[in-house]
């Protein structure tokens, strides 16, 4: 075996043992699953009512009919855009406790004295900490598209496949967010306030609790400049696409006029945030990606660059 | 010499951690280093086995340098730290694998290996249960497995049997014994129980950063402990010869100790008073009257 092969089966090994560690702690699991729980019952007691009584608004304005099963899985599936783009960073910074746990334990001293390299140990923390999350993603996703088949489910399967690599993208960014900003925590109290932090702040700064578009100008051009907003939007793209098309058809089954139906749907993506602007300007969502996946290179930069100073630091 | 350490020092900010020590460690010696909390024992250790740089110095594991040839030395060496670094959450055997892994060590090898140290260390029973499950001594068997699973040279035990009840401490010493009789293992043990230390083959003592003495234990004995003497009838009596004979004594409720120059000394005393001489006991200085005398400190009390 060369010695690549070697250090990839020693990562595969570290991975593995990370992984294993953080599912044998149940109430780790259970703490990271807590923001999604909290903005399900948030929706499901207080919000869903909301956004259906707003759907119907801008239908009833229009003199539109429309089945109330389409509003119903549509405010579902905005729920669910937000859930799953808010859970990517926040059970990211919640999954990480082990890259913690191994400081204070001193177990990052018996990874010094093996011979394993330094970047390995680290890399293998990220890895973990992405499949963990991918893991917890994909749970909630399961339970979320279960109850969206309940309520109404209008989603293709291409927007399906996409949501996934949205999914994708968003943990890229949480786990390496997360990589950054913990590598500077030693203790188990600042994981704990770096994470509820994050946990409080991110649904909000990104419009997963509000729609970023109910927002005064000023703070929506402020939240503009946060690239992980741009995470969220993109996978409200894909959630949104097929009810809207199903509007759309409701409307046409109607003879809604097509200009007052392009005036309708643009409405409800304006103020869904399926649309986002960037200082007035609608930024299209290649240009999302791009920022997305842009801001995901620079994080990996500053992680690894970060790896490489605390391996040299003696 | 396993390891060669010349004129090691380690600062941090104003603190002299380590001030200018020497010493080395002979293949297959069971190695004592002694010293209070502070004393550098950690950091020493800890820039033995590559965790932390050294400020000056030369330090070589197996005729490698610690720095330069680091990668070299990793898989020599094997150390059972004062805090188990297990997984708690996990099973023994997943403890155990994902080291291994480290090490290069799967499939079969890992097999062979894990039945070896299975049989050494009696872990049969132990293997399936999740580590915060099991005794202090189940866990530190656990952990010399782990610190042995890459067959090193040597083995360095940081306090290894530091809240360990008797019996184990015992189970712990009779294992490394047995693989210093079979294999030829180096041992470095750093420990607060000086009948471990009595063991030892060669004894260095740090304090404040430097080495405050070395020898073996009887040659430490013989050149820094006094014999004393030990007696239990007419205490006020004795009290009294023995101060007025300038012997350091000490009176505790049945007895009056009294330090000699020497073991010979005690026949004087009783030509001169065979009366002390109805109930008594001569006793040689010991590894803690030597770590006294030497640092000031009482090993036990630090």
């Amino acid at each position: 075996m060369n010695a690549k092969t070697v250090e990839f089966k020693k990562l595969v090994s570290l991975v593995s043992r990370n992984t294993k560690c953080y599912f044998k702690d149940k109430f780790t699991f259970f703490m990271s699953l807590i923001t999604p729980i909290i903005l399900f019952i948030l929706f499901v007691t207080f919000l869903r009512n909301v956004y259906i009584e707003n759907f119907e608004k801008v239908f009833s304005e229009n003199n539109i009919t429309v089945n109330p099963k389409i509003i119903s899985g549509c405010t579902g599936a905005w729920l669910m855009s937000s859930i799953l783009s808010v859970s990517a960073v926040t059970v990211a910074f919640c999954s990480n406790t082990i890259m913690i746990d191994d400081k204070i334990s001193s177990s990052v001293n018996d990874f010094k004295i093996s011979p394993v390299k330094g970047v390995t140990v680290s890399l293998s923390y990220f890895i973990s900490n992405f499949i963990v999350t991918f893991i917890v993603l994909m749970v909630i996703m399961l339970i979320g598209h279960i109850y969206l088949a309940c309520v109404g489910w209008h989603m293709s399967a291409s927007d399906t496949l996409m949501i996934i690599v949205d999914v994708i993208c968003g943990i890229l960014f949480g786990t390496l967010l997360a990589g950054v900003v913990e590598s500077f925590i030693s203790t188990q109290g600042g994981l704990s306030a770096v994470s509820t932090a994050v946990s409080s702040m991110y649904g909000f700064i990104c419009g997963a609790y509000m729609p970023i578009s109910s927002f005064a100008k000023g703070l929506q051009n402020v939240l503009s400049l946060l690239p992980g907003m741009y995470g969220v939007v993109i996978i409200r793209n894909h959630y949104l696409n097929g009810y809207m098309s199903a509007f759309v058809e409701e409307m046409r089954a109607a003879s809604v006029d097509e200009k007052i139906i392009e005036q309708v749907i643009n409405g409800m993506r304006d103020s869904f945030d399926a649309n986002i602007y960037f200082f007035g300007t609608k930024i299209p969502l290649g240009a999302m990606y791009g920022i997305l996946l842009g801001t995901c290179a620079v994080l990996l930069l500053a992680f690894v660059a970060i790896v490489l100073l605390k391996n040299k630091r003696k | 010499m396993i390891i060669e350490i010349e004129g090691l020092k380690k600062s941090f900010k104003d603190v002299k951690a380590v001030d200018g020590l020497s010493f080395n460690v002979k293949e297959g010696e069971l190695f004592a280093f002694l010293g209070v909390n502070g004393a550098g024992k950690s950091t020493t250790i800890n820039i033995i086995s590559g965790i932390l740089s050294k400020d000056e110095g030369t330090v070589k594991i197996c005729g490698h340098d610690v720095e330069t040839e680091a990668e070299k030395i990793k898989s020599e060496l094997g150390i059972v730290f004062q805090n188990s670094v297990l997984d708690k959450k996990m099973s023994a055997y997943d403890n155990l694998k994902s080291r291994a892994g480290l090490y290069g060590i799967y499939g079969a090898e890992f097999k062979n290996r894990l039945s070896e140290m299975s049989e050494l260390l009696d872990l049969k029973d132990i293997l399936k249960r999740p580590i915060n499950k099991l005794s202090g001594g189940q866990k530190r068997r656990i952990d010399i497995a782990r610190a042995l699973f890459h067959n090193p040279k040597l083995l360095i035990l940081d306090e290894p049997t530091t809240g360990l009840d008797p019996q184990t401490r015992i189970t712990v010493w009779k294992v490394v014994d047995k693989l210093r009789k079979e294999r030829g293992l180096t041992v470095f043990l750093t420990t607060h129980y000086m009948e471990e230390a009595v063991n030892a083959d060669y004894v260095v003592i740090l304090d404040r950063g430097k080495k405050a003495a070395e020898g073996t234990p009887h040659d430490l004995k013989n050149e820094y402990a006094s014999d004393f003497i030990k007696v239990y009838k007419h205490l006020d009596e004795a009290e009294e010869y023995f101060c007025a004979a300038g012997n350091n004594i000490r009176r505790e409720r049945d007895y009056v100790e009294a330090e000699l120059k020497s073991t010979a000394d005690a026949v004087a005393h009783f030509k001169i008073r065979p009366e002390f001489f109805e109930d008594f006991e001569v006793l040689k200085g010991n590894m803690d009257n030597v770590f006294l005398k030497v640092t000031g400190k009482d090993l036990k009390e630090v």
